[in-house]
């Protein structure tokens, strides 16, 4: 075999024009492939560092119906459901994957919330003590919740630094009054996300998945929920995970909790809203949009072969005499059925090898240029130089078999 | 007996029929012996070199060769009695261009499956024996033809074969080459090889120690070699 591979190196190089001609449909392909893929890992790995590489880990249980339609933040909790308390997040935290949880409740499009004559439509959260932590929210200035906010009652407001910009035009919102549903809620806090997200909102879609993020979010302490909006609104629940792996297990684990423990019959559930899950939706659109392209790439590698065979063929012709001598000598059909195969295997080894550096090169250069995100799969590089050599073994095939049936009699007789 | 050929006859396909190329050969050759076939062109005398290279089968009869039925071996049973018992010397050399003169004289060891070492050991002696020890790197390219010749003459030699095999050995040489070749064959005759050599050249069937003549598919014994230049 060894003598082979040398062997198919010294043919190569004795035709280097042909042999590059031959291998620029496997290069062709084989680039291609390397390009879209890189680009669809980029893409995922962009998705999931947006999504859940914030180092959030949080999967929201909320609950909603098994039929139909409902909404947590507008309806009031059906009768066959009970308030889950604080008595029932504590149980949660006993669960696999559960790191910390928290309750609250929430208004995604608020409205009457005014600073002067300014207006704020963005999220308004009634939260526990917890959720600021449980979402990894950094103080910036004031101070977060205190168990008296609660106790008390206090109509305190945290708010996040996006709003301090729209809402109290640069301001020092600290000690400011902010009128939330007529009712005078004093600004404590300013607090931004543990972990800055870099949301990319480039189509409709993207906008309405991610804009409530945009406006900024007020957080009140969810005892004053009942002064604003309802008494009887079930409390989301919001589960921290111990990594991003255990999102999907904590959350499912929270879910079957509450489902137990709150909900009887069978017209309503809690559910849980993994990020993750919702990220792997958007990763598998983007992934199956991608995999057509690498069948038409792929085409290219059948051209890419069929030139193989081609040139191999050519190879066979030309060599007639050789392959003639060789049998003559003592070589077996078999002999001369490898030579030829390994031949246009090393062929399009090379050529697979080439593509990959051309698909790599391509790639960062398509990604410097038009900004497409790239991440290289080195489990694909291997894969796509190993497909290069299956391609070449197999439009190899009938190139060498044509030359091992040779008789060596006819074979020496040709000029 | 290092080759025996029993009532071997050969026919070839022709429109819907068949035609007879070698009709009813006998032949034996002891070991060590020089034969010289020759025979004008459509004699059967290539049809006859391929049976004895083992490159063909016979229609019908028996062909032993060192011992071997030769008669209904498969392709590569063939192809493994040519590596090991026959060296083959074309009119045309058949150098592998690409590779040089020890690459090519080591070539029959790859096929039978002689370690690299062992290879080039070999054929750097073989090269010795036929006087191109300074020739062991050289590209057919940049060798003479008879220095091309000998070089194939060490290649058919250098798996130590029961049979050397000429297909007119000086077919495509000048005469001072040719004569040189010959000398080479004379030499290693000397040295116990058994060689047939196919030929229409009476002066080089001259050197053999005895010729056999084919016409129309049957071969005849002329006598001992020299006789035509002595004509």
């Amino acid at each position: 075999m060894k003598e082979n591979i040398l062997l198919s190196f010294q043919s190569i190089l004795n035709h280097r024009l042909r042999s590059l001609l031959t291998m620029l449909g496997i290069i062709i392909g084989i680039a291609s492939i390397i390009t879209i893929v890189s680009t669809i890992k980029g893409t995922n790995e962009q998705i999931k560092s947006n999504l859940i590489g914030s180092g959030n880990n949080v999967v929201t249980v909320s609950l909603s119906s098994v039929e139909g339609y409902y909404d947590p933040e507008y309806s009031e909790i059906p009768n066959n459901v009970r308030i889950c308390t604080e008595k029932d997040r504590k149980e949660l935290l006993s669960l696999s994957g559960v790191k910390d949880a928290a309750l609250y409740l929430q208004r995604t499009w608020s409205e009457g919330v005014f600073f002067r004559n300014n207006s704020f439509s963005g999220k308004v959260v009634g939260a526990d003590i917890n959720y600021l932590s449980v979402y990894g929210y950094r103080l910036d200035k004031g101070r977060g919740f205190i168990s008296e906010d609660f106790t008390a009652r206090r109509k305190v407001v945290i708010v996040e630094s996006t709003v301090v910009a729209s809402l109290f035009e640069g301001e020092d919102p600290i000690g400011q009054t902010l009128e939330i549903k007529g009712e005078p809620f004093t600004v404590v806090g300013i607090v931004s996300p543990g972990n800055e997200t870099k949301l990319k909102i480039e189509t409709p879609e993207d906008y309405y998945m991610y804009n409530q993020n945009s406006s900024g979010t007020l957080f009140v302490p969810i005892d004053c929920w009942p002064v604003l909006y309802r008494y009887d609104e079930p409390p989301m629940v919001a589960i921290k995970s111990a990594s991003t792996d255990t999102m999907t297990v904590a959350g499912t684990n929270a879910a079957n909790a509450l489902n137990k423990n709150l909900v009887t019959g069978e017209n309503y559930k809690y559910t849980a809203v993994d990020i993750q899950e919702q990220a792997s939706q958007i990763q598998e659109f983007t992934s199956s949009t991608n995999r057509q392209l690498i069948w038409i790439a792929g085409i290219s590698l059948l051209v890419g072969g069929i030139g193989v065979m081609n040139i191999m063929l050519v190879s066979v012709t030309e060599r007639t005499r050789e392959i003639g001598l060789k049998k003559a000598i003592g070589a077996k059909k078999k002999r001369i059925l490898l030579q030829f195969l390994t031949e246009a295997g090393v062929l399009t080894f090379l050529g697979g090898l080439i593509g990959v550096l051309a698909g790599i090169g391509f790639s960062f250069l398509l990604s410097g240029l038009i900004g497409t995100p790239t991440a290289i799969s080195f489990p694909a590089c291997l894969i796509a130089v190993v497909f290069s050599i299956v391609i070449g073994v197999v439009f190899g095939l009938i190139p060498a078999v044509k030359a091992s049936n040779l008789n060596p009699i006819d074979a020496l007789r040709r000029d | 007996m290092i080759l025996r050929m029993h009532d071997i006859c050969k026919d070839f396909p022709l429109g819907e029929g068949t035609i007879r190329i070698l009709d009813h050969i006998n032949l034996e050759v002891e070991e060590g012996s020089y034969l010289a076939i020759m025979g004008p062109s459509g004699s059967g005398k290539t049809t006859l070199m391929n049976l004895i290279g083992c490159l063909d089968v016979p229609t019908s009869g028996e062909y032993e060769l060192a011992g071997r039925t030769i008669t209904n071996c498969s392709d590569d049973e063939l192809a493994e009695i040519r590596n090991k018992e026959i060296g083959f010397v074309f009119q045309s050399f058949n150098l592998l261009p690409k590779m040089s003169a020890l690459e090519n004289v080591a070539l029959p060891l790859l096929y039978g499956n002689v370690k690299k070492a062992e290879r080039l050991e070999r054929a750097r002696a073989a090269l010795e024996t036929v006087g191109l020890s300074n020739r062991v790197d050289f590209m057919p390219e940049q060798m003479s033809g008879g220095q091309c010749q000998r070089a194939a003459i060490a290649r058919a030699i250098v798996g130590g074969p029961s049979l050397l095999l000429a297909d007119e050995p000086t077919g495509a040489l000048d005469s001072a080459s040719g004569k040189q070749v010959m000398k080479l064959f004379d030499a290693l005759h000397k040295q116990g090889a058994t060689i047939i050599m196919i030929t229409h050249d009476h002066t080089i069937a001259s050197y053999a120690d005895h010729t056999l003549s084919i016409f129309d598919g049957q071969l005849s014994d002329v006598g001992k070699g020299g006789r035509y230049e002595e004509e």
